[in-house]
């Protein structure tokens, strides 16, 4: 069988790899730094280094989960498949990151809280959003109709990423444990510092997980047209 | 096209389908009898301690109530789908906002006439006693089940048309109930016990806000999601 040559236009020259480039080494500076140069936790000792890894993880989740909400919201205005396949890139990256922040927590929490799990409001609700979005995944990988899925996923990002305060709401009201959130005035500058550029540090790298997995799914689909038209006995 | 044309056809959908379920029988009763056999497993996992069994009695209740009801939102497309009749559905003039609010109030009555006998038998089962204020419970167990069906009739349009429906539906469904299973349990469980520190009606106006966020936002959303 003879291959068929689809005319699938692959982007050679581009800035993005340098962008990761910079992303990854940016990471690696920051982390070092916040490291190396934050002092020992009066509680935790050197525990409290996850937080420069776990805190801008829960961060870039939300983040995450927000720009599925606007693509999702400007496909069904706007229609256009660009804006489809960046949200999917999105929820992928985002799920991912959910899926880091819940590990990284548990391995902070058991040392610190002496269980790996409980049912505190946070943590309750970060998993209940990684299910949400575990759904959104798995009802993209059911469908293959491009249209269907666009549309039908759509609706389920913007209905997922609504129910995101609700959740946290009934949950917080549920139990909680987990610590408030530490305002900069109540600790070290250094650590606060560092946990601002490790949380830029995680924002280059969503950008460009996000970009990447977009051109993946770009290609995919422009493959997918062209097998079409070949198909249909066009070039 | 006023509001009555709009109201006909919702009330001609509902009717529709509760008209087949009514000749047919066997759904209703296969679905309520899965609602009770939940509760007898219920029963068997956590029993025969009967305080153990009365604590959790509430919570046993709603998840027999959404395991079976999620049985309940898939068929109500099937039927559909099975005769080709969706696509004539989606042919008459008119909102299709309208379709989902009819199979919405079908399910609704289905639901709640299933959430009746489970709830008997399972009063029973589990010996619990009926609250004295057992009007705002009622009131609990309704904004409860609006929430679930909402839902459930909006994911099944999806879940009910793609090719792994039974684990589709509950995948999407559930982790979007959190909020109502939540409120659902603790107002309830609050009645239980008197509601002596009145926290009832937070949960309640939970559900309330949950219920009418995702009521508007289903029927906004419905369009684009029955159009392919």
């Amino acid at each position: 069988m003879t291959a068929v040559t689809l005319p699938v236009a692959l982007p050679r020259t581009s800035r993005w790899p340098w962008f990761g480039a910079f992303a990854f080494l940016f990471l690696i500076t920051s982390q070092a730094l916040a490291i190396i140069t934050s002092p020992a936790d009066r509680d935790m000792g050197d525990l409290q280094k996850i937080m420069y890894v776990h805190v801008p993880s829960a961060w870039i989740t939300m983040l995450s989960f927000f720009v599925v909400l606007v693509f999702s919201v400007r496909y069904l205005w706007q229609r256009r498949e660009n804006d489809d396949l960046l949200a999917a890139s999105a929820a992928e990256v985002g799920a991912t990151f959910n899926g880091l922040t819940l590990v990284l927590g548990m391995l902070w929490g058991r040392p610190t809280w002496g269980v790996w799990w409980t049912w505190d409001a946070r943590l309750t609700s970060t998993l209940v959003l990684f299910l949400i979005f575990v759904g959104y995944l798995s009802l993209r990988a059911f469908i293959d109709e491009p249209v269907r899925r666009a549309q039908w996923s759509a609706a389920v990002g913007i209905l997922g990423a609504i129910n995101v305060p609700i959740v946290y709401l009934s949950v917080r009201w549920w139990r909680t444990l987990h610590q408030v959130q530490s305002s900069p005035s109540t600790v070290d500058p250094l650590y606060v510092l560092f946990l601002r550029a490790n949380a830029f540090a995680f924002l280059f790298v969503m950008i460009y997980f996000i970009r990447q997995r977009y051109e993946a799914a770009r290609i995919e689909r422009d493959a997918e047209l062209a097998a079409q038209a070949v198909a249909l006995g066009g070039r | 096209m006023g509001r009555s044309a709009d109201w006909g056809r919702i009330r001609a959908i509902a009717w529709k389908d509760l008209t087949a379920e009514r000749r047919s029988k066997a759904g209703f009763y296969s679905v309520a009898a899965l609602g009770i056999t939940i509760l007898v497993l219920f029963g068997f996992a956590l029993g025969p301690d009967t305080r153990a069994l009365r604590d959790a009695a509430v919570g046993a209740l709603w998840l027999a109530v959404f395991f079976a009801g999620v049985l309940t939102f898939n068929r109500s497309y099937q039927v559909e789908l099975d005769s080709g009749a969706l696509d004539t559905l989606l042919l008459y003039g008119g909102g299709r906002w309208t379709i989902f609010t009819g199979k919405l109030l079908a399910n609704l009555a289905f639901v709640m006439m299933m959430l009746v006998i489970v709830l008997i038998v399972g009063a029973v089962l589990f010996q619990v006693e009926v609250p004295a204020q057992w009007p705002t419970l009622l009131a609990v167990l309704a904004l409860g089940v609006i929430g679930l069906v909402t839902l459930g009739t909006f994911y099944a349009a999806m879940a009910s048309r793609s090719r792994a429906r039974e684990v589709l539906l509950p995948l999407l469904l559930f982790p979007m109930m959190v909020p109502v299973l939540l409120a659902a349990i603790q107002a309830s469980k609050a009645l239980f016990g008197a509601d002596l520190m009145q926290e009832s009606g937070a949960w309640m106006r939970l559900l309330v806000a949950y219920d009418l966020v995702f009521l508007i936002i289903t029927h906004l959303a419905f369009e684009y999601v029955i159009e392919v």
